[in-house]
């Protein structure tokens, strides 16, 4: 089941990085999403995804998930949902104040703005 | 176990959810920010005088047993760096009085500070890795706000940026932490150093600590990884790239410092090697950028970088004199470069512009200004009895013991270009044939010296009274050399 998870989590990481080279701004808060999935799911299998047990101790229960994973997993998405939030609403004034979606046309410093 | 520990950290944020509530109100925002900055002050300064007494203080959250639960750890570095991030942004936020437009105070400019301190406090004081992720977050979140906040075309092009490099640092990250809790398997700080010790650091490790200093690296702009901050830390006003380069890229040496100096210590030549080239390259770097530029703030930017380099380079020596005098520069630099960014906002709030080429002869009109530009830029560069000379002297010390000549000379030498760079500016600006100046209100000048003479006053003080802070260092530098006291302070409770 690890052997699965890895190939995903490649795949999840290889669209990502695909996506935010990309100049539209869209496509690189999809890119965004995907890195942060990826993630993710990274930490569920580097907890191990064995156990089929709830981690709740009962008597004569040997074979418990791992909690910890889970735990950090849902910080970590209510994070990166609030950061894509923040990145939506963010691009779409970009978008409105510059005219474009091309990351290639906002280039530039100080000099020639 | 004391809940000392979480005060500096409650209590900006607490004053911050206060603040959401008067939207309006300017002059009650002010207040009630000044008086939240000063109680946790007051707290920072109860817990250092413990840490100083009792040694290293731990708190695990819920009560319950170290490794399982969240621990708070303060230990001599991590209270006198929250101990310093408060008092600049005390200082930051009086300078803010005058020195921001209402507009953007009535949009939530000082909750967001407030939040931001309580992430940087919370990154300095975790125990815990993960929650040391959660803190970064939670100081990046209210900084993305920060450096958008007023909306001009050029803050919109370079926060995006900003954003887009942070969340992927953010998610290496996780990925980072993820790799280490399957090697293994905790995120409290105290227990991986432990496990580590145990398994005697494999080749993964050492990969892991590569990556950690891959992430804490763009936060804390080491060499190849510091090309977004000179344009995104440009964008947003002066008060808050005061802020962004006091705080902010600390955080990432603290985090590059503790990982260093508590896991991967058994592999010194690969780790830590790296660290050496990587800040010995950063040096270069900045002091390129910082020749390089005819602008106020890139040539202050650029000089953010240097320091960077110099501070890691201290650490990566591993003894005594290089952590020492790591831990000086690290306080001196918040302090000096706080004053110098709040003075270099009054020279550009005069002129009106940031373009060296466009203004001097300020020293007629300006004197005062000018000599504690002067002060603040020598003590930059470390000129004796100015703060900065003692660090740089213990750093050098510390790299002849450990054999990196080559190191301290260009530790050495860049010194000499940190002056040459900040004395430009000073010629520009102050000599020469005085130009025309936009009509300036003298009041708010008046305001905004107060802060910034008060941070070079605390600066010469810091400098002059190096002897008596020597303890402090002494101690901060035992705990990052002997990881065992900080294991036993969180593990043994």
């Amino acid at each position: 089941m690890e052997f699965v998870m890895s190939i995903v989590i490649g795949i999840l990481f290889m669209a990502a990085v695909y996506l935010i080279l990309s100049r539209s701004l869209l496509r690189i808060i999809l890119g965004t999403g995907l890195l942060s999935h990826g993630a993710h799911l990274l930490i569920l299998t580097m907890g191990g995804l064995g156990g089929s047990a709830p981690p709740v101790l009962v008597d004569g229960v040997t074979d418990l998930v791992d909690p910890l994973p889970q735990a950090l997993i849902l910080t970590a998405i209510v994070i990166s949902f609030g950061v894509t939030a923040f990145m939506l609403v963010l691009f779409y004034r970009t978008y409105e104040e510059h005219k474009t979606d091309n990351m290639n046309l906002m280039k530039g410093n100080d000099e020639h703005d | 176990m004391i809940n000392l520990l979480v005060f500096p950290i409650i209590l900006p944020f607490f004053f911050a959810i206060v603040l959401l509530f008067f939207r309006e109100n300017v002059r009650m925002q002010r207040i009630v920010t000044v008086i939240g900055l000063a109680l946790s002050f007051i707290s920072a300064l109860m817990l250092l005088s413990k840490v100083k007494s009792d040694g290293v203080q731990a708190l695990t959250l819920g009560s319950w047993p170290a490794p399982f639960g969240i621990t708070m750890v303060s230990d001599m570095i991590s209270i006198l760096l929250v101990t310093t991030s408060i008092l600049i942004t005390f200082f930051v936020v009086i300078y803010s009085f005058s020195a921001i437009d209402t507009e953007r105070e009535k949009f939530y400019y000082y909750p967001s500070i407030l939040f931001m301190l309580t992430g940087v406090n919370g990154a300095f004081t975790t125990g815990d890795i993960f929650n040391m992720f959660v803190f970064f977050e939670v100081l990046l979140i209210a900084s993305y706000v920060l450096i958008v906040l007023g909306g001009e075309k050029k803050q919109l092009r370079e926060s995006i940026k900003y954003v887009l490099v942070n969340v992927i640092s953010s998610a290496l990250f996780v990925v980072a932490i993820a790799l280490l809790y399957s090697v293994v398997g905790t995120v409290n700080m105290a227990d991986i150093a432990v496990k580590i010790t145990e398994i005697g650091q494999p080749g993964i490790v050492t990969v892991i600590a590569v990556l950690f200093l891959l992430v804490f690296g763009i936060k804390g702009a080491l060499f190849p990884l510091y090309f977004w901050l000179p344009g995104s830390y440009a964008a947003p006003p002066m008060p808050v790239l005061a802020l962004f380069g006091t705080l902010l890229t600390k955080v990432g040496i603290y985090a590059i410092t503790r990982t260093y100096t508590l896991f991967f210590i058994h592999d010194l030549a690969t780790t830590h090697e790296l660290l050496l080239v990587l800040s010995l390259i950063t040096i270069v770097a900045g002091c390129i950028g910082a020749l390089a530029y005819f602008d106020l703030k890139q040539i202050m930017i650029y000089n953010i970088i240097i320091t960077v380099g110099v501070i890691l380079f201290g650490v990566a020596q591993m003894n005594k004199a290089g952590m020492e005098g790591a831990m000086f520069y690290l306080i001196h630099d918040m302090l000096i470069k706080g004053a110098l960014f709040l003075l270099i906002g009054i020279i550009i709030t005069i002129t009106g512009t940031s373009s060296l080429r466009k203004m001097g002869g300020l020293m007629k009109t300006y004197p005062s200004l000018g000599w504690m530009y002067l002060i603040a830029a020598l003590g930059l560069a470390g000129i004796p009895p100015l703060s900065g000379f003692v660090a740089k002297l213990l750093i050098v010390k510390g790299a002849f013991e450990s054999g990196n000549v080559w190191g301290s000379i260009i530790i050495l030498a860049s010194s000499l270009i940190v002056l040459l760079s900040v004395m430009r500016i000073f010629i520009y600006a102050f000599w020469g044939k005085p130009v025309e100046l936009p009509v300036a209100k003298s009041d708010s000048y008046q305001k905004m010296m107060i802060p910034a003479v008060l941070l070079v006053v605390l600066s010469i003080a810091y400098g002059i009274g190096s002897e008596w802070l020597v303890p402090y260092m002494t101690d901060a530098a035992d705990v990052l050399l002997n990881p065992s006291i900080y294991i036993d302070a969180v593990l043994k409770e």
